[in-house]
């Protein structure tokens, strides 16, 4: 092939995705930063004009960012905490035969309608659930559902899995003659983990915590549903700002400034990720 | 050892409790949704009669057919071509494939959302003036099944890209020189060698994004208009209080997400096995 004869039958194969995402992704990301440089119009659509008003008027949603920030890398945190042992079984101590069977039943809830599995918690931390039955062993009054806890028990169980699964890849590919090296020269498990194990893993926790923190940076139905009004997050405030209260410029420039902060935690991750090479592998099924 | 194994135990039983929890008490007889009285179908039958589930239903059906068929169709032709591309274009590319998965749903649907409106604030008086008879009864653009299929097409699609071009990154070369060798056309070639053999990812690229449009609500809450897709449904109904109806839908919705789910990680496995075997070979 030529270096300079272009491969049209490529590009025509590649253009209709191209036009997709420049269609569907690219322009509306324009149109949504030209939006938050806007005004708002009487009537609660835009006006346009020029202007860093809306950036400035960040602050009357603070308590959503605030909560955002607070509870996102909480629950990515713990998510890592619980994901982290179960990998490691799944990766290195459980049954060759079974282990993959396993690893399929804890990533199969991820993709099965979220909304459903959120609303089971609604069963179970309301009223009649979990309370009722400390009722019955004399704790009364104990209210779980529309909570911080609430909230913080939703992600992790939604979470969980997205966690789980590049953590157990980058085990599985850990070179197991290493651990017996580690063993022959006299390191004690908890020295072979620590020494071996665990700096060997650290790719896949990094994608593991970025992929969980940024979907949290951006959720919605959570704490619609087990947070009760109450905590709220970025992605509450901005659902009442473009559907309810119509403030679209506004809604548009805390769109904005969330997206910033998840591009400056990519830009981070991508340093890191790619420093050590292990991205390659990594998907998200 | 036996303490991870047991700590193994109870993740897997935090994971798919509640889930047992729903399908339980979906076959509930008693009106409250918190007590078991004995079993019942009778509020799958309720939900079966309910004409709203019914019409949320096959609109949810719609859109996630026809996303899933566009995204496969785009995504595969994309994930054919992208190989043969280099250069900035290629870098610019990749990036957006990976920002239209990472990105947060809510992200999407309020872009599409303003940038659907702003076009039809264009598009709606060029219809109307181009419109032969009176400019009043020229059809108009709106949100509906149309706007829900664009944004949910843009995460299909690139799903199907990455899934399509991780299995091409698997596949023996030397098949397709063998078949030029041959004298086959490039089209003989994709034909007969590659389409066979990346088949089992563009099918799962299909299922996975047929769930994930099902399973979608926060993009469809912004885009889908006065249109009722039956995650809007479910997520309307849970929120003025449970009810056993729901508890039936969600039985159905789940066992349906997770048949798709199993059949899409088999054609996967099953295409990554073939692989293994005809690069041995």
């Amino acid at each position: 092939m030529g270096a300079r004869k272009r491969d049209w039958p490529a590009i025509l194969l590649v253009a209709p995705a191209a036009a997709v995402f420049l269609a569907l992704l690219v322009l509306p990301m324009i149109v949504v930063l030209v939006l938050s440089l806007g005004d708002r119009a009487e009537a609660g659509g835009y006006q346009a004009a020029l202007t860093l008003a809306q950036y400035a008027n960040l602050p009357a949603r603070w308590t959503a960012f605030k909560n955002t920030l607070v509870m996102a890398p909480t629950g990515t945190l713990i998510c890592l905490v619980i994901a982290y042992p179960l990998a490691y079984f799944l990766a290195l101590r459980a049954n060759p035969r079974t282990k993959l069977l396993l690893l399929i039943l804890v990533i199969a809830p991820f993709w099965t309608s979220t909304l459903i599995r959120i609303y089971a918690w609604i069963f179970i931390l309301g009223g009649k659930g979990i309370p009722a039955l400390l009722a019955n062993l004399g704790f009364d009054d104990i209210r779980l559902i529309n909570t911080p806890f609430a909230v913080m028990v939703g992600i992790v169980y939604a979470y969980l899995p997205l966690m789980v699964f590049p953590i157990y890849v980058g085990l599985e590919k850990l070179d197991k003659r290493l651990l017996e090296a580690s063993a022959d020269l006299y390191a004690t498990p908890v020295g072979s983990f620590l020494q071996v194990t665990l700096p060997l893993s650290a790719p896949g926790v990094v994608t593991g915590c970025m992929l969980v923190f940024i979907l949290l940076m951006g959720e919605y139905l959570i704490p619609a549903l087990l947070g009760g009004g109450k905590v709220f997050f970025v992605g509450n405030a901005l659902v009442d700002l473009f559907l309810q209260s119509r403030n679209w410029p506004f809604g548009a420039a805390c769109a904005v400034a969330l997206v910033a902060i998840m591009l400056v935690t990519v830009t981070l991750y991508m340093r890191v990720t790619l420093k050590s090479g292990t991205m390659r592998d990594q998907s998200l099924i | 050892m036996r303490v991870l194994r047991s700590y193994a135990t109870l993740v897997f039983l935090f994971l798919y409790a509640p889930i047992a929890v729903i399908v339980v008490f979906s076959f509930s007889a008693g009106h409250s949704a918190s007590d078991f009285h004995g079993f019942s179908l009778q509020w799958y039958a309720t939900a079966a009669g309910n004409r709203f589930v019914k019409d949320a239903l096959v609109h949810s059906l719609i859109i996630a057919a026809a996303s899933s068929a566009l995204a496969t169709v785009v995504g595969t032709a994309a994930a054919l071509g992208l190989p043969r591309i280099r250069g900035p274009f290629r870098v610019v590319f990749d990036a957006l494939t990976y920002v239209a998965i990472m990105v947060p749903g809510i992200v999407i649907g309020i872009a599409t959302l303003i940038a659907l409106v702003t076009a039809f604030e264009v598009l709606n008086p060029t219809l109307a003036a181009l419109w032969p008879g009176d400019p009043a009864a020229s059809p108009q653009l709106h949100m509906g099944l149309g706007s829900v299929i664009l944004a949910h097409s843009v995460f299909a699609t690139a799903l199907v890209i990455m899934l399509v071009r991780a299995r091409l990154l698997g596949m023996d070369r030397s098949l397709l020189e063998a078949s030029s060798d041959l004298y086959a056309t490039p089209w003989g070639t994709f034909r007969q060698v590659t389409l066979p053999m990346i088949l089992p990812a563009v099918i799962a690229g299909f299922l996975l994004s047929f769930t994930f449009s099902l399973d979608d609500y926060v993009v469809a809450s912004f885009v889908a208009g006065p249109t009722v897709t039956l995650p809007i449904y479910i997520f309307a109904s849970v929120r003025r209080g449970v009810t056993p109806e729901i508890n039936a839908i969600g039985t159905v919705v789940l066992s349906v997400s997770l048949l798709l789910l199993f059949g899409s990680l088999l054609l996967l496995r099953r295409g990554q096995r073939a692989g293994a075997a005809t690069s041995k070979a």
